[in-house]
């Protein structure tokens, strides 16, 4: 059976508002990807876009976007797992490839959250949880998310000024990254004194709205081969679902489906967490990224807060994480997210990370989750 | 229909579990038991998941008392919810290992939620004749 390989990652810049339509957006990004491997759209055989629906005025964006890319008449399918669709979108790509129904694949995530006013996004985002029993009450993605910071808080003793080290550490790599949002680092008492927004989470613990899109080229030994000298090869997938409703979830220390995610992932890629060298999480909010640590094995459960404090996740310490800013620092255009994180993985790979290069980076890991806990995939690459 | 009454904003017209808005108007929180397997559930629902049966569910009184596992005080809100910042909003579970994510009473202050404190999951009555449930403190005694 062949394995797949990516070959070719591209990126735009994340901004506060684009400007650009989101046929436009993607195509940045998709010629970018096109350029890094050397290949025309004709060469594409299918396409994968990936966004979250609801932040579009167009509907079925798919079929626009790929018009305008020149990929017709190949197949193309529309992929939403809202903050995770784009590794979604790399776990299908990676299907299509193994199967032998395509050799070269184009996984496309965009989101243009500045198409809609604040009135309007602040409208679904009361929508994003269970809308009979969850809306009702005002649930917000924040409001989510400090359910479980705060019972990380209680049950391990974990510190707001930990999760604050979480942001000062994205901010510190995000000034080194021309492609994130946030070009301005911030200090511990910035975090700390920034307005509550769901207490115990404040301003500086959220990633912020975005606009953006990312495209991650996938292909099969054979052509991977061709294409390029330094394929990425996809070693391990994991992938994952929980309760949507707050009240069936079984825990709030940490993401039932990130863990589930990563187990199977580590078994497919037959390494161990001590074994990666990079690692990409999604840290949508501060205690994201410390559950992170605990829920992919990096540290025992509750001390994923000791770990960014003493500086284990920096570049030099010995589990990097999110070192090109994280969502924290990038900014969280939703469908863009997951591509672009496997684009600093494979450059991470390549050694093409520049003054973000992590040392003898060999093994990568995604870590990429839809909604508040609701979806989670774990990728894992090898160069 | 009948479960547009449930809640300040409602999102949902037509559902099987409608009966739950017409016992809350009496002051009861109701969850649905399982005849075949006897699982429950809350929030409530007709076809069972362990047994696969539908609409073979008994309605049954739940017992009201819980303490709260985890909670934030939300000073953002959804848009519809931006007068009600700030809100407590909750997770918690009863006596009987039943979970409810809902909102804490306005008459509870955060700092009374540090110590073992026990609610009641309560109707609400909203000023536009909506009906909700909340968590209030239950007196003891």
């Amino acid at each position: 059976m062949s394995e797949v390989a990516v070959v070719g990652v591209g990126q735009t810049a994340f901004t506060r508002s684009c400007g650009v339509t989101i046929k436009e957006l993607c195509f940045e990004a998709f010629k970018e990807a096109l350029e890094d491997c050397n290949l025309y759209p004709k060469e594409i055989e299918a396409s994968l876009i990936c966004s979250a629906p609801e932040y579009d005025k167009q509907r079925s964006p798919a079929g626009a976007i790929v018009e305008y890319l020149g990929l017709n008449p190949q197949p193309t399918t529309y992929v939403e797992n809202i903050c995770a669709s784009g590794t979604t979108g790399v776990r299908l790509a990676y299907s299509l490839i193994k199967s032998g129904l395509h050799d070269i694949v184009a996984v496309i995530g965009f989101q243009k959250m500045s198409e809609l006013t604040s009135r309007e996004a602040q409208e679904r985002m009361g929508r994003g949880a269970d809308i009979m029993w969850d809306s009702p009450f005002g649930l917000t993605m924040p409001a989510g998310y400090a359910l479980y910071a705060r019972m990380h808080m209680k049950t391990y003793g974990t510190t707001e000024e930990q999760m604050a080290e979480v942001k000062v550490k994205s901010s510190k790599y995000a000034v080194l990254n021309p492609k994130a949002m946030f070009q301005r680092e911030v200090s511990l008492e910035e975090v700390l004194t920034s307005r509550v927004i769901s207490s115990p989470l404040k301003f500086y613990d959220c990633s912020a709205n975005a606009d953006g899109a990312s495209c991650v080229i996938l292909a099969s030994a054979e052509k991977a081969r061709k294409i390029t000298d330094t394929p990425v090869w996809i070693v391990g997938i994991g992938s994952a679902s929980e309760p949507l409703s707050m009240a069936n979830r079984t825990s709030f220390v940490g993401l039932n489906c990130a863990v589930e995610a990563a187990r199977q992932a580590y078994k497919m890629a037959g390494i161990e967490p001590k074994d990666v060298d990079v690692a990409e999480v999604h840290d949508c909010f501060t205690i994201a990224e410390i559950m992170a640590y605990e829920n992919l094995g990096f540290c025992n459960p509750g001390e994923g807060g000791k770990l960014v404090q003493e500086g284990q996740t920096y570049i030099d310490g010995d589990f990097p994480v999110n070192i090109d800013g994280g969502l924290l620092g990038k900014g969280h255009p939703i469908g863009a997210t997951g591509g672009s994180q496997v684009r600093t993985i494979v450059m991470q790979l390549r050694g093409d990370a520049g003054r973000l290069q992590v040392k003898r980076a060999e093994i990568g890991l995604v870590h990429n989750i839809g909604g508040i806990g609701l979806y989670g995939n774990v990728l894992i690459f090898r160069r | 229909m009948g479960f547009e009454k449930f809640g300040k904003i409602s999102y949902i017209r037509e559902t099987k579990v409608a009966p739950f808005v017409d016992y809350l108007e009496q002051g009861k929180v109701m969850a649905t038991r399982c005849r075949s397997c006897g699982k429950m559930y809350f929030p409530p629902r007709m076809d069972c998941e362990q047994c696969m049966t539908s609409d073979n569910m008994e309605w049954k009184e739940i017992v009201n008392e819980w303490k709260i596992l985890t909670y934030t005080v939300s000073e953002f809100a959804p848009t519809g919810f931006e007068d009600d910042v700030p809100y407590i909003l909750a997770i918690a579970e009863s006596a009987e290992g039943l979970r409810v994510f809902t909102r804490l009473s306005k008459d509870v202050k955060e700092e009374q939620l540090q110590s073992d404190m026990k609610f009641k999951l309560a109707p609400v009555r909203l000023p536009d004749g909506k009906i909700t449930y909340e968590l209030q403190p239950l007196e003891e005694g």
